[in-house]
């Protein structure tokens, strides 16, 4: 039906002004953002949009909303959708840029045709099938958007929630913050082996501060990466024991007997100085003495 | 050299090659007396129940030998393979190089001696 098929492009072609100009006017209604900047950047996406959908229409069929002739559409409305997502538009935001295009076209389509009911019924048919199609694209793109900012997250998380410090010569601190969990405890393990070898250490400081809840299975692991780094020849200490944590430990029957255990962090450094020879003095007292 | 022993341990070990590797040691132990053996395994990479277990009792038979032993040079994958296999070699000595795994027998012969 290549008459019918063309109707809607050439709607589009004849009353663009009219349509641009209603669609904006939809848009700000429906859109919560009010900015200067974001209009003006709202503007010419529209355009934009109206303009590729126009060629789509012209040589594609519309009914058919993925087909070659509406791979521009589409990419277009694919990077629409993850820009938005990513400076923080919500998805009925993202969405409603293409369904509040549905009124205007309606309302062009009502005054062309508005003699011919059934030809009026077809084409408007036509129309919301294919915004609704375009609609929920764009929805999916912002959602796989979406998952890739939390995948994202999630490996930079698992990078930065392990962090190895060298507090002195020989002396490496691996203050652990978060749940632990086998996976995490792995990337622990082996990211304080490296950098023993890395740094030639003899002492490694496990700081639990920041472990939430201790349970059997946090404390085998701690255990394991605790054996593991003896064999590498480093010696192990855990600190940042809370006074619940020692509690549940013991309650659950954790055997911690052959690992050095300190309340602070600093207490754990002290022990760790002491062993490997080095002294603090506190120079202001010395001074003082003599 | 000075009474210690170093043994470098070079190719995949396998078990006759372990079985081997004891007798040797220990009749080198005797005929050298050796106060100490270094047991480099730096360019092992990878282990199994066999020869994490062998390396223990190696261990105590230096002992029984009057010879301290220090295993070093263990790649960060073969410690938690070990540790994952619930060998944590408790009794063995360890160090991270042939430099450290000296000065460690030194004070354990030193200590004990």
């Amino acid at each position: 039906m290549p008459a019918l098929r063309s109707k809607l492009a050439e709607i589009f072609d004849k009353r663009e002004q009219d349509i641009t100009t209603q669609w904006l006017e939809a848009q700000e209604k429906t859109g919560l953002r009010v900015s200067a900047l974001e209009r003006q950047e709202a503007t010419r996406q529209s355009r934009e949009f109206l303009r590729v959908l126009k060629t789509a229409l012209e040589d594609g069929n519309p009914e058919d909303s993925s087909g070659a002739s509406w791979t521009p559409v589409r990419d277009f409305l694919t990077d629409l959708s993850s820009t938005r997502a990513k400076s923080g538009y919500s998805p009925i935001e993202t969405a409603s840029f293409v369904f509040s295009l549905k009124r205007p076209v309606f309302t062009a389509l009502s005054s062309e045709l508005g003699q011919d009911a059934k030809a009026l019924a077809d084409e408007v048919w036509r129309a919301t099938a294919l915004l609704d199609g375009l609609g929920l694209l764009t929805t999916e793109a912002y959602q796989k958007t979406r998952e890739g900012v939390i995948s994202r997250q999630q490996q930079e998380l698992l990078e930065l929630s392990t962090p190895v410090v060298r507090l002195w010569e020989n002396i490496l601190a691996l203050p652990l913050i978060g749940t632990l969990d086998s996976a995490r405890t792995q990337v622990v393990m082996q990211n304080l082996l490296d950098a023993i070898v890395q740094t030639r250490s003899d002492f490694a400081i496990i700081d639990i501060t920041g472990v939430p809840v201790v349970d059997t299975l946090v404390a085998q692991h701690l255990l394991k990466t605790v054996a593991a780094a003896r064999l590498m020849g480093a010696d192990c200490l855990i600190s940042g024991i809370r006074p619940q944590i020692a509690q549940t430990i013991i309650h659950l029957g954790v055997d911690l007997a052959g690992v050095t255990t300190k309340a602070t962090l600093a207490d754990a450094f002290a022990v760790a100085l002491k062993r490997g020879g080095y002294a603090v003095v506190h120079t202001a007292a010395t001074a003082g003495a003599k | 050299m000075g009474g210690y022993l170093l043994v470098t341990i070079q190719v995949d070990m396998h078990d006759r090659l372990a079985l081997t590797l004891q007798d040797d040691l220990t009749s080198q132990i005797v005929s050298h007396r050796a106060r100490g053996v270094l047991i480099d395994i730096s360019a092992l990479e990878m282990v199994d129940s066999f020869i994490g277990r062998m390396l223990a009792s190696i261990a105590s038979m230096s002992r029984l030998l009057d010879a301290e032993t220090v295993v070093v040079g263990m790649q960060p994958s073969v410690a938690i393979t070990l540790v994952e296999l619930g060998l944590p070699m408790k009794g063995i000595r360890t160090a991270l190089d042939v430099e450290k795994g000296i000065q460690a027998l030194k004070e354990a012969v030193d200590g004990t001696g």
